[in-house]
């Protein structure tokens, strides 16, 4: 609801608070109410009911359509947003949809106390434009009941709080609702006082979300029930938290930079992937993320590798909190230097790698390293920019120094039709051919290659100016793989 | 079989003294004399220095199309290569001038196809002091280009000639030859030679084109018959 005013605020068409709004959604038998805003609620529309009926009971009620996959996406974004109060933030999908759990464990001392936290969390997300019933439990079910049945802002003193809660506080469906309620089991107190026996008999084979004992337990803590966020929580994290929004992260990030490679090297730990997050105004996080080609915790060349990289990150209405990442690191031990002062030259090179790969692509460089294959355009492989060489590298036949990728078709006059061209036309210009050596045949490699695929007779060719090439012919006269072989040109020797 | 620098064997009188049997450290470009000739590149893999450190290789998008990209089973060379592809020629030269504060590496090659405005004196010189700063050499290999203004240290252009005849084999080609022409260096006379790359030994042969007795005869110093 609030979500749509927002929307409406923005577009400047939002109607008067004291107009009574509803969202529905299609049900079974018409639209029923999804939401409401105050006005409708004092009005007595309640969620749930069908339109037909509200219009009745409120005859003003102004109402639309809601968006729930918005609504969800919504909510998603506000879960990561949320990370800047602690790292395990998930969003609720258990049953109205329309929550966030934070497990805060070991983070509300950061805020200031417990209280300190749940207001400072309020009043942000007020900020936003929402409103907000929090409360702070031991369990996430705990957390459920009290945030929508306790008191404001209510944190948990122990299981008392929740003995006068009503049933509806465990998460159940409405069907279970309704049985217990005829059962006399109107409070979580009185479901809690009933022997387990009974009620593990009575509920034998109900859904999770349909038995009493098992979100009971839940409730408890007997239950496990972990918050696993999208983003796993990174070990290494350095923030930069603002008084003021802003739109440029670039003179924080020399600082992040040093947080963060002081906590990787008090764990020998380098990084090898960094993520800078930053978490705007509006609700929305946004974040980019670097590559190392090898550990590295040197503050200054983690800053370079962001530089270039910073205008890619949308600021919206600015940010005022901005946290840098290490999300995968790798064992680097301190190494000492040596006592003439000389460079690693190992590191020399994979500094050199990050830099051209984050300004021009992980695509641009790489190192081309030999494979078994005859074939000629398969018998090197790009590997990654420091992959390790091969010890001793297999004997080749005489290759060209350049190889056309992919080889260029040529019109050839040729004496004899197995035998070597006396003449070709590449590019439009003709070239005689003085001398030449061959062929050399190259099969196909039938393993890979696909059925009908012809082999490849290969000539050394050098022509009246000196410059030799290498040519080949695809196929043999009557080979019963196509008609008359076709001739290419695939490289330049020196 | 041993593995000398390739300028042990060049002309010792267009030699400046100190700098035989060193790879020179600094900007250098090479013209390729018909696109597709690789020729230009065989004499920079010729004049590399010997080691174990990688070369840093970057063609621009255009020159990788039209004359293809070096191919590690024919370089002969036991190092590891960095080979990058950029489609602006303008990234290129930020590229080589990047590979240039590294250490680690044993040379920068930058080809570059065409005249692009990009590459205008600033840009050249900065190349070159860059690698004179690093002590690293850098060939800026050029197709298809003209010889405008550059501040290149040493401006070579590269033709192939016909190849020596092989022993076994009278009709088939040999070991390559090229038409070297220096025709403006910082450091040395420039000179048209004939260079003789055997590549076995990893050795250049350059042998005046010109006999030394019609030099004298005409009463030009040595090497000043094409000061382009």
């Amino acid at each position: 609801m609030e979500r749509k005013q927002r929307q409406d605020d923005r577009l400047g068409n939002s109607l008067p608070d004291d107009l009574p709004q509803a969202l529905m959604v299609e049900g079974t038998h018409g639209p029923t109410v999804h939401a409401v805003n105050r006005a409708a609620q004092q009005a007595g529309v309640t969620p749930g009911a069908r339109v037909t009926d509200m219009r009745a009971l409120c005859p003003s009620l102004h109402t639309d359509y809601a968006d729930l996959a918005g609504d969800q996406a919504a909510t998603d974004r506000l879960a990561l947003w949320a990370q800047r109060w602690c790292p395990w933030t998930v969003a609720d999908r258990t049953a109205d949809g329309h929550g966030l759990i934070l497990d805060t464990t070991g983070a509300d001392h950061l805020w200031g106390g417990e209280a300190a936290m749940l207001a400072g969390i309020e009043g942000s997300l007020s900020m936003l434009g929402f409103s907000a019933r929090l409360a702070l439990a031991p369990t996430w079910g705990a957390a459920w009941a009290l945030a929508r049945f306790g008191p404001v802002r209510a944190i948990w003193r122990g299981e008392q709080d929740l003995a006068g809660l009503p049933v509806a506080a465990l998460r159940l469906g409405a069907d279970t609702v309704l049985l217990l309620n005829r059962l006399g089991l109107k409070t979580i107190g009185a479901l809690s006082a009933v022997p387990r026996l009974s009620l593990a008999r009575r509920f034998l084979r109900a859904e999770l979300a349909e038995n009493p004992l098992l979100r009971l337990d839940q409730v408890t803590g007997h239950l496990p029930e972990p918050v696993s966020p999208a983003f796993a929580p990174p070990a290494f994290r350095a923030d930069a938290r603002l008084a003021e929004p802003i739109f440029d992260p670039t003179h924080h990030l020399p600082g992040l930079c040093e947080a963060l490679s002081t906590q990787l090297a008090a764990q020998d730990q380098g990084a090898r992937r960094v993520r800078l997050t930053v978490y705007r105004t509006d609700g929305e996080v946004s974040r980019i993320e670097v590559a190392t080609a090898a550990p590295s915790r040197d503050a200054d060349h983690l800053a370079f590798l962001f530089r270039d990289r910073l205008e890619r990150i949308d600021p919206g209405f600015g940010f005022d909190l901005i946290s840098l990442e290490g999300t995968v690191t790798e064992r680097l031990s301190k190494a000492q230097t040596t006592l003439a002062g000389e460079r690693n030259e190992a590191l020399d090179l994979s500094r050199l790698v990050d830099r051209l790969t984050v300004r021009f692509g992980a695509t641009a460089i790489a190192r081309p390293l030999p494979r078994a294959s005859h074939i000629p355009e398969r018998a090197e492989r790009r590997a990654a920019p420091l992959a390790p060489m091969p010890e001793d590298p297999a004997p080749q036949a005489d290759r060209p120094l350049r190889l056309l990728d992919p080889a260029e078709e040529i019109r050839v006059l040729y004496a004899v039709p197995e035998g070597p061209p006396a003449q070709f036309q590449w590019r439009r210009r003709t070239h005689r051919v003085t001398r030449y050596q061959g062929p050399e045949r190259i099969a196909p490699e039938w393993w890979r290659d696909l059925p009908g695929t012809r082999l490849r007779d290969y000539f050394r060719i050098e022509d009246e100016t000196g410059r030799r090439f290498w040519l080949y012919r695809e196929g043999l006269h009557d080979d019963g793989r196509g008609g008359t072989p076709r001739w290419f040109l695939h490289g330049m020797f020196a | 079989m041993s593995r000398r620098s390739a300028f042990l064997q060049t002309d010792r009188r267009a030699e400046p003294a100190g700098t035989a049997g060193k790879a020179v450290c600094t900007l250098s470009e090479v013209f390729a004399a018909t696109v597709g000739d690789a020729g230009a590149a065989g004499f920079v893999l010729s004049q590399l220095p010997v080691g174990k450190a990688p070369i840093l290789w970057i063609q621009d998008r255009l020159s990788r199309r039209e004359t293809g990209r070096p191919y590690l089973p024919g370089l002969g060379i036991s190092r590891p290569l960095l080979l990058m592809e950029i489609s602006r020629p303008a990234d290129v030269l930020a590229a080589a001038e990047e590979g240039l504060r590294c250490k680690a590496l044993s040379a920068v090659v930058a080809e570059i196809m065409g005249d692009p405005p990009a590459l205008d004196f600033t840009a050249t010189k900065r190349l070159a002091f860059r690698a004179e700063a690093a002590g690293l050499p850098c060939w800026l290999i050029r197709h298809g280009g003209t010889t405008d203004l550059s501040a290149a240290r040493d401006r070579w252009r590269v033709a192939s000639l016909p190849s020596l005849p092989l022993a076994d084999d009278p009709g088939a080609p040999g070991d390559p030859r090229w038409r070297v022409e220096l025709f403006r260096s910082r450091s040395r006379q420039p000179g048209l030679w004939v260079a003789h790359h055997d590549r076995a030994a990893h050795r250049l042969d350059l042998v005046p084109a010109v006999p030394d007795g019609a030099e004298a005869a005409a009463g030009r110093p040595a090497g000043q018959f094409a000061a382009g």
